[in-house]
C-alpha cells in the first residue's frame, strides 16, 4: 500500500507523547520501534499468550491486537512505568524476585502488568480472582504458582495484611 | 505491522456510513480480535478497514424510555460484565461475556462484533438470543431493528447490509422482566477457549413459583448459527417446575439442535453434553428464579 501515517498523542508512563505512526503499525509495534519500550514482548501476535499486556486508561489490553492509532487521547502505562526515577523496582517487580517467579522473563512483563490492575484496585481478591484475572498470560517455565503467589503478597502487603502475607 | 491496505477512521456513526459507501470493499474493525487475527493468519491480509473502535457513543449500557436494555454495539465485554443494569436484569449476559476468552480480550472484544462475526460459538450470542434481544442496525437509509434471529444468516454471515453498522443490541422490557436465566459454557479449558457447546436458558415462573410460564433456551455450537429450542421450549412451557418436567425439555433439546463432527467434539458428544447442559441450565434458573423443584 501507499504509505499512510497519522499523528498519534498519547500519554505514556506519565509523559504525553507524540509521534507519526504508520497505520499499520499495533500497539507493540509502537512501542518498541518509536518509543524503544522493550518490555512490551512480541509472543504470539494474536492475543493469546500475553506477553504484550499494558495498561491503557486502566485496563490490561494486549498490545498486538490494539492498532497503535487507536492510542490517540489515552494513558498507557507499560512495565517501565512501574519502576522509580532510578530504575528502582517496585514492589510488585521485587516479588516476582524474591517469589522466584522468573525464569527465562518472557512472559513476566505481561503478568506484571496484568497484576498491576489488580493491585490498582485495592481490592482483595480472592484466589480464585487472580487465576483469573491472570489467565490471559501463558509462561512455559514456572507453572504458575509462584507468580500467583508474587501478586498475592503483593496484593495482601498493599492491603497492609503484611501478616497473611507471609503465609501464603 | 499489519498487511492492511488502508485504514479509514470514523469519527461519527453517520462518518462510518459515508466511509463503507465510499470503499464498498472494506471491512468493519470494531475491537479488532477477530479482524486483526485474520489478517495476521492471511485470510483477510490486505484488507481495507473502516475503524469504529474510536466511537464512543457506541460505547455503554442504558434503559430506554419503554423498558428496554439499549447495550452500546461497542460496549466492551468486561464493561457488559461489571454494568450494573446488566447484572440486576439479565444476570446471565453479565455471565456469559465473563467467560469469552481472557481478561485481555474481554476488554477489546464488543457485543457488536461477536454477533457480527456470525460464528456459532460466540459467548454472548444464545444468550442474546434466549432473551429475545433485537439487533440496531444503522445504514444509508436508516435504522432498522430486527430479532437476533433473523440477524445470522449463515455461518460467518449476518444481515449487515452496504453501509450499515450495528449500533446497538437492544432487550425489550417483556423479554426480561419476570425471568432469571444461566448460561453453560462446556469447553476443554476454564479461560482462553472456545465453546465446545454453549447454552442458555431462562425461566418465568408462576406467581407461586411453582409453574414454568415461559421457557427459553438457545444454543452455540449446535448448528452453523447460534440456535433457539423451541420444541424443548414448548415441552416445558406452562408445565410444574418439577424434574420430570425437566428432564422432558432437555431431552426436546435433540429435536432443535443439529451439531456437527468437528475435531474439537464429536457430534455425539455434543449431543450428550447439550441435554445435560440444557438440563442444568434451567434447574439453575428455576432456582434463581425462587422456584422449588420437586420430584
Amino acid at each position: 500500500m501507499s504509505s499512510q501515517y497519522k499523528l498519534v498523542r498519547c500519554t505514556i508512563n506519565g509523559k504525553s507523547v507524540e509521534k507519526m505512526v504508520d497505520v499499520r503499525a499495533s500497539l507493540t509495534d509502537m512501542l518498541r520501534d518509536d518509543y524503544r519500550l522493550t518490555s512490551v514482548k512480541k509472543g504470539c501476535e494474536v492475543g493469546e499468550c500475553g506477553a504484550c499486556t499494558v495498561l491503557i486508561d486502566g485496563e490490561c489490553f494486549n498490545s498486538c491486537i490494539y492498532l497503535a492509532v487507536w492510542a490517540q487521547g489515552k494513558e498507557i502505562l507499560t512495565l517501565e512505568g512501574l519502576a522509580g526515577p532510578n530504575g528502582e523496582l517496585s514492589d510488585i517487580q521485587q516479588a516476582f524476585i524474591d517469589e522466584a517467579a522468573v525464569q527465562c522473563g518472557f512472559c513476566t512483563p505481561g503478568f506484571i502488568m496484568s497484576a498491576t490492575e489488580i493491585l490498582a484496585s485495592g481490592r482483595e481478591y480472592t484466589d480464585e480472582e487472580i487465576r483469573k484475572q491472570m489467565s490471559g498470560h501463558l509462561c512455559r517455565c514456572t507453572g504458575y504458582e509462584n507468580i500467583f503467589r508474587a501478586v498475592k503478597k503483593t496484593m495482601l502487603r498493599r492491603l497492609g495484611k503484611d501478616d497473611q502475607a507471609g503465609l501464603v | 505491522m499489519y498487511d492492511i491496505k488502508a485504514l479509514y477512521e470514523a469519527a461519527s456513526v453517520p462518518h462510518a456510513i459515508a466511509l463503507l459507501t465510499e470503499h464498498p470493499q472494506a471491512r468493519i474493525i470494531a475491537g479488532g480480535s477477530d479482524v486483526l487475527i485474520q489478517i495476521r493468519s492471511g485470510k483477510l491480509a490486505g484488507a481495507e478497514l473502516v475503524s469504529i473502535y474510536a466511537l464512543d457513543e457506541l460505547r455503554g449500557v442504558s434503559l430506554e424510555a419503554d423498558g428496554a436494555i439499549r447495550i452500546g454495539s461497542l460496549t466492551s465485554f468486561s464493561h457488559i460484565a461489571r454494568d450494573p443494569i446488566i447484572r440486576a436484569r439479565i444476570g446471565a449476559l453479565a455471565q456469559a461475556v465473563d467467560m469469552v476468552g481472557g481478561p485481555q480480550i474481554r476488554n477489546i472484544g464488543t457485543i457488536g462484533g461477536n454477533t457480527c462475526n456470525g460464528v456459532t460459538s460466540a459467548d454472548s450470542a444464545s444468550t442474546l438470543l434466549a432473551w429475545d434481544a433485537l439487533v440496531e442496525l444503522t445504514g444509508p437509509q436508516g435504522v432498522r431493528r430486527l430479532p437476533i434471529g433473523d440477524f445470522y444468516i449463515r455461518a460467518g454471515q449476518v444481515d449487515l447490509r452496504p453501509g450499515e453498522i450495528q449500533t446497538a443490541i437492544l432487550i425489550p422490557q417483556a423479554a426480561y422482566q419476570g425471568y432469571q436465566g444461566y448460561y453453560i459454557k462446556y469447553a476443554m479449558r476454564e479461560a482462553m477457549d472456545i465453546a465446545t457447546t454453549g447454552c442458555s436458558v431462562n425461566v418465568k415462573l408462576s406467581a407461586d413459583k411453582k409453574t414454568m410460564e415461559d421457557v427459553r433456551a438457545a444454543f452455540g455450537v449446535a448448528g452453523p448459527v447460534p440456535l433457539r429450542a423451541p420444541a424443548a421450549e414448548a415441552l416445558a412451557r406452562g408445565k410444574p417446575a418439577a424434574a420430570a418436567h425437566i428432564r422432558a425439555f432437555a431431552q426436546g433439546v435433540l429435536q432443535d439442535i443439529h451439531p456437527r463432527d468437528s475435531w474439537r467434539a464429536s457430534k455425539d458428544f455434543r449431543q450428550h453434553i447439550a441435554v445435560v447442559m440444557a438440563q442444568r441450565a434451567l434447574t439453575q434458573s428455576i432456582r434463581l428464579a425462587g422456584g422449588d423443584i420437586h420430584e
